[in-house]
């Protein structure tokens, strides 16, 4: 892999965010709107609730998780759109920058923008809603690693479908949180849901983080091989959907699809 | 004269549509080679192959005697394009969008070399504008410098002064052949306007139907097939093919 190719893709990306008050506000906007929405909704439900049981770090910091994940892969799919809305796939893919080299870009590039929507995300929760990280202790870290890991798969899976039905597609990305969140347990414990639910909760790394973070604000502790084994379904899961980029790569050089998102037509 | 491509039976269909049947040429170093052909002739397609941006579905391209098929990433490095129907992305300026596609190359002393060719294609004074709102001939021509970033030694230009008006294209036709006679490089050109053809390109091949149906000097091609000009055997090659080719 070639660094200088990756910094290309990410500097790509930074002076279309840094020239784009449009690209800026929504990376942190959302999120906070968020934690303000659920902070306050938690600070009622506090009221309402049993004195003693505050319902800040479960509720309110599993939205803080939940919405890491999703401005996690919204990094990596807002970096390929750019390249789908400047119609620029013949402009980059005839160059020698390989597919790992344009992923892995993609991957920095969300890293950065995800970086500054947590941030936000957490200075509100903590200045404003009294949201204390020490409740989660040392678990915070694989919590956040699964998490970002997760969110990276999907962004990967989102942008192959992209390329792979066209922009049209990207109707089919916005909504792959929400389709999963029922199934992980960002409210509710995994018990709560029926069985068949559970069986796919079991395959969803994002699961384990939300029962272990439970666990933890219930005053247990987490199981480590849950995060262990949501780390390797997580990596798993990267692995599969840059494979799932790549057969779709392939395929649109194969036949043509690459150089018609440019082109209008092939003579 | 050593070659900086090589196709050799070059093939690709879609479906039952045959795109490209069979085609071998080389372009060699300091050479301009036009690819002319009517629409549909397989032109746009040969290119595509050339830049890895598409699969042939037989045969073998070779940039400096490197496969594109297992070395795509070392046969791209030598190569670069431009294309009426690919601008830079209009989102960026010029020197930005000059900057991004310089590390793809991976240009060496690249602020110098984005800093020269601004200069060579008159493009200072939109260094920090847009390309999204310059006019279709200026964006045409950052297109140019961008292909020009890392000096290939195989430039691909389909149609590169569809879009510039005549004084633009002719000072744009000097830099290429400029280009093709001091440098290391060669081209491969495609265009509809023939007597630009005339004037730069020192070979043709004429396609049709995914096939080279002629192949010449363009100043000689058209009395060798009792022709007047290289536009009446364009005409006539794109309405009778098969005349020519039993010729």
């Amino acid at each position: 892999m070639d660094l200088t190719h990756i910094a290309a893709i990410v500097l790509r990306q930074f002076y279309l965010i840094r020239g784009s008050l449009s690209r800026v506000l929504p990376l942190f906007v959302w999120a906070g709107i968020d934690i303000v929405l659920w902070g306050f909704i938690t600070k009622y439900l506090n009221t309402v609730t049993p004195p003693g049981l505050n319902l800040v770090p479960s509720l309110l910091g599993a939205v803080l998780l939940w919405d890491f994940l999703i401005r996690v892969m919204q990094g990596v799919t807002m970096a390929f759109f750019e390249d789908v809305w400047s119609r620029n796939f013949l402009n980059i893919f005839a160059t020698p920058l390989s597919i790992s080299e344009y992923l892995s870009g993609l991957v920095l590039a969300s890293i950065a923008t995800s970086s500054v929507g947590l941030l936000v995300m957490v200075v509100l929760a903590t200045t404003v809603f009294g949201l204390s990280f020490f409740v989660y202790g040392l678990m915070l870290v694989p919590f956040f690693l699964v998490l970002f890991m997760c969110g990276i798969a999907l962004g990967i899976l989102g942008s192959g479908l992209v390329l792979r039905l066209g922009p049209p597609a990207e109707w089919f990305v916005w909504p792959i949180p929400a389709i999963i969140s029922p199934f992980v347990g960002v409210f509710y414990p995994l018990s709560t849901l029926p069985r068949w639910m559970r069986y796919i909760s079991r395959v969803l790394p994002p699961s384990y983080v939300f029962e272990g973070m439970r666990a933890i604000v219930s005053g247990g502790s987490t199981a480590p091989h849950g995060l262990l084994w949501g780390s390797c379904l997580a990596m798993l899961y990267i692995l599969l959907a840059c494979w799932f980029f790549t057969r779709v790569y392939r395929y649109a050089v194969h036949t043509g699809l690459i150089a018609r998102y440019s082109a209008e037509t092939i003579s | 004269m050593s070659k900086v491509l090589s196709v050799t039976q070059l093939c690709k269909t879609y479906g039952e549509t045959v795109a490209v049947d069979g085609l071998s040429f080389d372009v060699g170093r300091n050479e301009i080679v036009g690819l002319l052909g009517p629409n549909g002739a397989g032109k746009t397609t040969t290119i595509n192959m050339i830049l890895g941006v598409l699969a042939p579905a037989s045969g073998k391209i070779c940039i400096e005697g490197v496969d594109v098929a297992t070395h795509r990433s070392q046969a791209l490095q030598r190569t670069n394009f431009a294309a009426v129907y690919a601008p830079l992305p209009g989102n960026l300026t010029v020197q930005q969008n000059l900057r991004v596609f310089g590390l793809l190359y991976a240009v060496k002393n690249l602020a110098e070399r984005i800093a020269a060719l601004l200069q060579q294609f008159d493009l200072e004074k939109f260094r920090d504008v847009k390309c999204g709102v310059l006019s279709s001939g200026e964006q045409t021509r950052v297109s140019l410098a961008k292909a020009m970033l890392n000096s290939p030694q195989l430039l691909l230009l389909d149609e590169p002064t569809a879009s510039l008006d005549p004084a633009i294209a002719r000072d744009i036709r000097k830099k290429i052949r400029d280009f093709a006679a001091q440098g290391t490089g060669g081209v491969l050109w495609t265009s509809h306007n023939m007597y630009e053809v005339e004037e730069v390109c020192s070979r043709v091949l004429f396609l049709s139907r995914g096939r080279i149906l002629l192949e010449g000097d363009p100043k000689t091609l058209p009395s060798e097939h009792s022709k007047a000009s290289l536009e009446e055997l364009f005409i006539s090659l794109a309405r009778e093919p098969l005349t020519l080719e039993v010729e």
